[in-house]
Formats: structure tokens, sequence, C-alpha cells
């Protein structure tokens, strides 16, 4: 029975990386070799036994997995539901990226490279990738927005005491889109060294389902640990943030094929849907093309990429990654957009009823609790992707000013 | 014959291929630009359609780009501009840009409009061939648009001869997998690949263009290819203040000339 939904895969790219009509690897063909080397290699290396030890060996003794499935009990008194939090935000440096980024490096250190490049926005792939790298004594450059430098300062400073070179990023809106353009023009012009760690579920054709695959480990846990607590491996809901998508991907992977969990993405909204000043890809994008792939963008009639906005950096994006795109297209999934001041709000609320304080991107998951009919019997896993430390300053420049 | 054909026919053909942002300087300055370049010495013309996003670009063609969009450039504007090309010049004019805007136009009516100004080919260097073949070939074929792809030094011999029986007009070789307007001059890495080029069996003329700024880069690759593309070092010394933009002096610096 199983056998039979998990052959037909609907949610899973095609050999040409390819989700529904979403997807591919639009790439100059100066990229072509490096993308075409982990293209071939990467199915193969993940899937081999060797790798795998490794990989999860550090997950377990340096990244601190399994990650806790920790049943909430005011926000489920609060709500009317069993909630349960995956804390992503437990995992060492704060946040899920780094089950990522511990995949990537072991792959590029078996393709034999030797310097690692990345691009980050909230700081947290980026730390992620300098302390892997830091780790396994690799060359390290995480290309940022000088404008997300600013805004979590406190990852910049973690970047440089472990090794890594951070360079700003200062063309178009100084964020994570500008960030990855220069990781890319990087890349381009170092074509045999250098492995680029993509941060989220973007980019060409492998880096969303390469990206995906690694962050899976977090609903194969979600899996086996409600199963424990409650008889039933699938939950009712699964609720994410999704700025390129990779922690909502990782624990939405498993249950992809069982249409009976109900799959909750959240968007940034910034101050609204039609203020101008949003990130929400998925409602006021259009199908186009950004870092090499075919996606929902947010774009120009004259298909020019137009400038995100959003109070968390690691939502600032202006596409997503074509696995949502495509289970948006199929309502596989439902995405809200949340406003910064929704997502605000949800961080003060989680941090004073649970005494855990959220990442501003994960608040974008927690403030679409407010916006379902939940059942007492329902049980909703949010995935709480990372840590707020890095939002301090935001956060208390609203305290200043309640 | 159709004029890129014709500009080609012969291997020794030194054909200077200059390369443009359009809307850069200025928003009209796309057809002065043209008829300059023709009258001093390039045989073929590059316009640069600017993207908010041009990842495979270096320093100045971001810059250009940028400036152009801000300067209100698009698709439509440009071919109102274009418009006029085959009345003032039988220069050969091929575009050059990324494909999203492209898409958002709609490829047919891209393709449609380019042909009735009289454009000889398309450069989208993030089309894949694969994607071209199995989706436009039929349409660049309908409108006699010429599709012109992009090889390097890490493109294996196999893939070379794939992109080679895609293109028509010429083969495009970046001198090294590079953003636009690295470093210029070569090395003899880059003579090894100039040389590997010269000795393969190609359909189609080859132009090789990036690191290149000077009369000696440009001396360099006539000995191997039909013709040189040069880009960031003309958009740099794009002069908006006089008349000419300083194209006469350029040209004539770059084709070693004295006037
Ligand atoms: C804590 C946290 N959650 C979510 C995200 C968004 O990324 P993704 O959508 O790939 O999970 C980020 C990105 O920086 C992050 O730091």
């Amino acid at each position: 029975m199983q056998s039979e939904t998990l052959n037909k895969r609907p949610f899973h790219s095609d050999a040409s990386g390819f989700y529904g009509d979403f997807g591919g690897a639009f790439i100059p063909e100066m990229l072509y070799a490096n993308v075409e080397e982990l293209r071939n290699n990467y199915l193969e290396i993940i899937g081999s036994a060797d790798f795998q030890k490794d990989y999860q060996k550090l997950l377990r003794n340096y990244v601190g997995r399994p990650t806790p499935l920790y049943e909430a009990g005011n926000l489920s008194k609060r709500y009317g539901a069993r909630i349960f939090l995956k804390r992503e935000d437990l995992n060492h440096t704060g946040a899920h990226k780094i089950n990522n980024t511990v995949g990537q490096v072991l792959l590029a250190r078996k393709l034999g490279k030797k310097r690692i490049i990345a691009e980050t926005g909230a700081g947290q792939h980026g730390v992620a990738t300098a302390t892997v790298c830091a780790l396994m004594q690799m060359e390290c450059i995480v290309y940022m927005g000088s404008v997300d430098m600013e805004r979590q300062a406190p990852n910049v400073a973690r970047m440089r005491m472990l090794g890594a070179k951070v360079v700003p990023a200062l063309s178009g809106s100084r964020t994570l889109k500008d960030a990855t353009n220069e990781a890319i023009r990087d890349w381009i012009n170092n074509p045999e060294s250098t492995h680029y760690i993509i941060g989220s579920v973007v980019g060409p054709h492998p880096y969303p389902d390469l990206v995906a695959r690694l962050q899976a480990v977090i609903s194969e846990e979600i899996k086996a640990q409600l199963l424990s607590e409650t008889g039933n491996p699938n939950p009712d809901y699964v609720i994410a943030c999704v700025g390129g998508g990779s922690n909502a991907a990782g624990a939405f992977y498993h249950f992809l094929d069982a249409p009976e969990v109900k799959l909750i993405g959240a968007e940034a909204a910034g101050e609204g849907i039609s203020s101008g000043k949003t990130a929400a890809s998925l409602v006021v994008g259009k199908k186009g093309i950004i870092h090499g792939c075919l996606t929902s963008l947010m774009q120009t009639e004259d298909g020019q990429i137009v400038e995100p906005h959003s109070i968390s950096a690691g939502l600032d994006y202006p596409g997503i990654g074509p696995l949502h795109a495509h289970l948006h297209q199929t309502h596989r999934a439902l995405y809200y957009s949340i406003t910064d001041n929704e997502a605000i709000k949800a961080a003060f609320e989680l941090s004073e009823t649970e005494g855990i304080i959220p990442a501003l991107e994960t608040a974008h998951a927690l403030a679409v609790l407010e916006k379902l009919q939940l059942k007492t019997t329902d049980k909703v896993v949010v995935n709480l992707s990372g840590r707020g430390d890095k939002d301090l300053s935001t956060y208390m420049k609203i305290l200043e000013s309640r | 014959m159709k004029r890129l054909d014709q500009l080609l026919m012969n291997k020794n053909s030194r054909v200077v291929n200059i390369y443009f942002t359009a809307g850069y300087p200025s928003l009209d300055s796309t057809m002065s630009i043209i008829s300059l370049l023709e009258k001093h010495g390039a045989g073929l013309i590059e316009v640069g359609m600017p993207f908010s996003d041009p990842l495979a670009d270096g320093p100045v063609i971001q810059e250009s780009s940028r400036i152009a969009l801000e300067n209100g450039m698009n698709t439509d504007l440009l071919f109102e501009q274009l418009k006029s090309l085959r009345t003032v010049s039988q220069i050969p004019v091929v575009l050059m840009g990324y494909l999203n805007p492209v898409l958002q136009y709609g490829m047919e009516k891209f393709l449609s409009m380019a042909s009735s100004c009289g454009i000889d080919g398309l450069i989208l260097p993030d089309l894949p061939p694969e994607v071209y073949e199995s989706q436009y070939i039929s349409l660049f074929e309908k409108h006699e648009i010429y599709p012109i792809f992009l090889i390097t030094p890490q493109t294996k011999q196999e893939r070379i001869h794939y992109l080679d029986s895609l293109s028509k007009g010429f083969l495009y070789a970046v001198s090294s997998s590079s953003t636009t307007g690295g470093k210029s001059g070569f090395n003899k890495d880059h003579l090894a690949y100039f040389e590997r080029l010269a000795s393969t069996d190609l359909k189609n003329p080859l132009m090789i263009g990036f690191g290149i700024s000077n009369n000696e880069s440009l001396e360099t690759v006539f000995r191997y290819a039909s013709g040189a593309i040069v880009g960031s070092a003309f958009i740099k010394n794009l002069n908006e203040k006089t008349e000419d933009f300083g194209i006469p002096a350029f040209m004539n610096h770059l084709l070693n000339k004295t006037k």
C-alpha cells in the first residue's frame, strides 16, 4: 500500500530537476561543469554507506540530534489542540541550517573541493557553514548583504570568530538575493576548487533536491517521535516558515505522500501583501527565473526581479524553492502570508508562554496557529526552525517602544 | 546569404565584436552607439538587454545594467529604438541578455519583434541548450534568429560539439571561466585552450570573448578565432560627456590605428 504511493512520488523532482512546472537548471555555461559534477555525483555520494556513517555520526554527536519534539502545554491550551514543537532551535548553532551544511561539507570533501562558499541572509546558514568548515578545516567565504550584516550583527561576529571571511554584498537591496548573486559569481570565477553550499531548497537542480534530502531528517524524526508519543506517526498539521523553504521541505518531506497530513507554509508578507514591501513570492509572484531556478518570482512586468521586504532576513527573498511552488500549485500544501507585526506578536507569545525565544523567521510559522480552526484532538507540529538570539536587537527595539 | 554568415565567411575575418548595454549611458544612446561603432571599425554588435540580477556579469556590466534600468530601459522600448536599425545600418547585430525578461515578454513575440527589427541573432547565456532544443528551436528558425551558445574552458569536447551543432552564425567561447570584465590578458592556459579550440573541427566560426581590453589581447585572439568580443573595456570607456561617447578614440586605440 505504502510502496504504491511512494512509487509515484508526485512531489519529488524528476531527472531534470523539475517539480511539475517548476525547477530546472537555467544556468550559464560558466556554471555548467560545476553543477554537472554535483548532479552526477550527489545521489551516489549521499546514498553511500560511507557518507551516511559520517553524516549520522556528526548529526548525533556534533549537531545534537535527534532534536526533541516537545508538546507545548501552554500553547496547546491557548489554541485548543495538541501542539508539538520540533526543536530545531536546539541544534548546534541554533537552527536547522546545520543539517544541510554538515551534509554538503562532507559531500564537498568527497568531490575533492578545498574551498567552500555560501550566501546567507539571517546569518544562520553562514554560521552553520563556517562552523562545519572550522570542524573540517576548509577555507570558508560567506557572502552577506550589507543590510543583513547590520541587522544580524551577532552572526557576523560568530562567522568571523569561526575563521570565515564575510564578504558584504553591496548591490540591489543588499540582502539575501544579492548575497546569492555574489556567491554564484564567485563560483563562476572558481570553477574547479570550490563547492558552493546553497542554504535553502533554491538554485539550480540538483540543489533543491539535495538540500531537501539533507533536511529530511527533520520529518523522519517527527514521525518516529510522534509514533512513540501518540501511537500514530502522522500529525494532522505540519507548519513551517518558508524563505527559500528548506526547513519546511525537511519538515514536510516524509509526509508529502500522506495526504491526510495537512502541510502549511508561512511566507513573509512584510508590511502586507499589497504594501509593495513584501516577500510573499507565492502571492505576488509570477513564474520566472531566479538563481537558475524557474519558480514563483516577484518581478516587474518587464521581468526584472523586485526587491523583497521582510523584517526577517532569512525570509527576505523574492523567489521560493520550486518544491513549494509546486506544492502550492497542486494544493498539496497551503501557504499563509504572515506580516512583520503578526510574526513579532507570535515571537513574544512563545517567549512568554513557553519560555522559548524563537527566531523571527520561525515566528512566522507560529503566527499561523491563530489562523487555523483547530479541534482539541488535532495534533499540530510546528517546526521551530531556529532560536532568537540573533534577533535580540530587533526584539529589544520593540520592547522599548511598547 | 545572411548578414552574420557573410561577415564570418572566411576564417581570417578579424571581426571586432563590441558589446554594450542598451540604455547606458543614456536611455536613447542605443542607435548612436551602433552607428559610431560601425563607422569606427566594429564588425558586429551585441546589444545587451539590462537585467536586475546579472549573475554572470562583473562590476562594470552590473553597473551599466543598473543605470540602464534606472534610465527606464525595457524590452518594448529597446525594440522601439531598434525599429529604424536597418534603415541606417547593415552591420550584423545580435541581442544578448538573461532569459527571464525574454520569457516575460514571451519568447515568440520577442523573436518576432527582433526579426522585424532586423536583428540577426540572440545570446541567452542562461537558456540551457537542452531547453532550447526541446522548446524553442522551431520558433528561432521560423523567425530566422540565430541562436548563439557559449562554451568555456571547462566545457567538455563532446558538449562543445553539441553546442556548436545548435549554434548558428558563430560559437561564443569565453576565454576563461569568469564573470565578465575579469582579469585582462592571457596566460599559457588560455593559449592552450585557444589552440585546442582552433584545432577542433567546428561547424561554426569561433568568436572569443572575456579578457580582451586592448590591441595586444585582440591580436592574440585573432590568431585563433574569426573574431574577438569586447564588452566591459568598451563600456568602461564610454564617455557620456562627449558627443561621440569617446568611441572613435577607444576603437582607434583598440585597433591600434593612429587616425
Ligand atoms: C531560523 C531560520 N528559519 C528559517 C529560515 C528560512 O530558510 P528556509 O526557508 O530555507 O528554511 C532561516 C534562514 O536564514 C532561518 O535562519
